[in-house]
């Protein structure tokens, strides 16, 4: 495994144990109840897994949909802009624990390993309709009932089967939703085998929300066109299937660093280490607003 | 040059911040913290 990824796993395993540091509760199956939770976490994690010490910002924002009279979530959208304005998806990159665990399942090997492929591109957009639907006007029409949470989120389905196996009373309750968030579940491990991040790339409102702001977001790629060859090197590299020369800042670049790492000429850097000039006004920078 | 380029991150560091002061000041993390320090049986799969 390359340094680059050593290290951005290594920040995926230690940003999931902060935001899960409650490890008694694993144990004891209960959840942490303290003033933690009153802080989204910048990932997808359930706040019923035992072990986590903050709140997933999409249930949250659900919790304020779902109210006979609608509140507008004022707080928790600051959280979620204020997240995305520094980070963007590098959210998704480096801190999401769901997100890491995708990664560790394709580690594993297997015959058939595909990242692109026919109506990919398409299914792009589902994670935006699931956002709208699923998160945003279902939950405002049905009250009471959290879409997203309740039918599709597989990081509620983990929790769910942690407590499960620690508490007896809730494991006697499990019925027909459960057994369909697991095949869900299980669906999104089985195909991150073979694609690289599924449900980053095809259903996950989070990451939807924060691909819209990864354009003005601090963190940024930039590509130097005086350094670029245009050997396409950068766009083989990248498992979420951006070209960086092309798009440097597409809504669905990660932050990964893999193009930086394939690029022989090192013309990709993130603005966070600003590039040099060196040829003067000549220099053109892709990815500079 | 520098502050045309962050204008829009800057301005939405501003709305985020100014978003969360309403938020706070309308007692909304309370209200994140009642639905997260119970468990959530929709989310858990059992609704």
């Amino acid at each position: 495994m390359a340094d680059n990824k050593k290290i951005r796993l290594a920040i995926q395993g230690v940003a999931t144990l902060i935001q899960n540091a409650n490890l008694k509760g694993f144990f004891e199956g209960k959840i942490y109840t303290g003033p933690g939770k009153k802080i989204c976490v910048p990932g997808l994690n359930c706040y019923s897994c035992p072990g986590a010490i903050g709140s997933c910002p999409i249930g949250s924002l659900q919790t304020f949909l779902t109210k006979f009279k609608i509140k507008i979530p004022y707080y928790v959208v600051g959280l979620l802009l204020f997240f995305a304005a520094f980070l963007g998806r590098a959210v998704c990159g480096f801190l999401c624990p769901f997100g890491m665990i995708q990664e560790l399942i394709n580690l594993i090997p297997f015959p058939v390993k595909k990242n692109r492929f026919k109506g990919d591109k398409a299914l792009r957009y589902l994670k935006y309709a699931i956002l709208a639907a699923c998160v945003i006007i279902l939950p405002i029409c049905f009250k009471l009932t959290p879409f997203f949470c309740k039918y599709i989120c597989p990081s509620g389905t983990i929790a769910g089967i942690i407590l499960a196996i620690t508490d007896s009373a809730i494991a006697s309750k499990l019925g027909a939703i459960f057994t369909w968030k697991v095949i869900i579940l299980i669906s999104i491990l089985f195909s991150s085998l073979i694609i690289w991040r599924p449900f980053c790339k095809y259903i996950c409102p989070l990451g939807a929300i924060y691909s819209l702001f990864n354009r003005v977001s601090l963190i940024r790629l930039k590509v130097d066109e005086n350094k670029c060859i245009n050997c396409g090197k950068c766009a083989k590299a990248c498992k979420m299937c951006v070209d960086p020369v092309k798009t440097p800042n597409s809504g669905e670049c990660i932050r990964c660093m893999d193009c930086a790492k394939a690029c022989p000429e090192h013309a990709i850097t993130l603005n966070v280490t600003e590039i040099k000039s060196h040829s003067g006004k000549d220099e053109r920078i892709k990815g500079e607003q | 040059m520098k502050i045309k380029k962050y204008l829009p991150t800057i301005l939405l560091i501003i709305a985020a911040a100014g978003l969360i002061v309403v938020g706070i000041a309308l007692k909304q993390p309370q209200s994140v913290l009642e639905k997260a320090v119970k468990i959530c049986m929709e989310c858990i799969g059992i609704g």
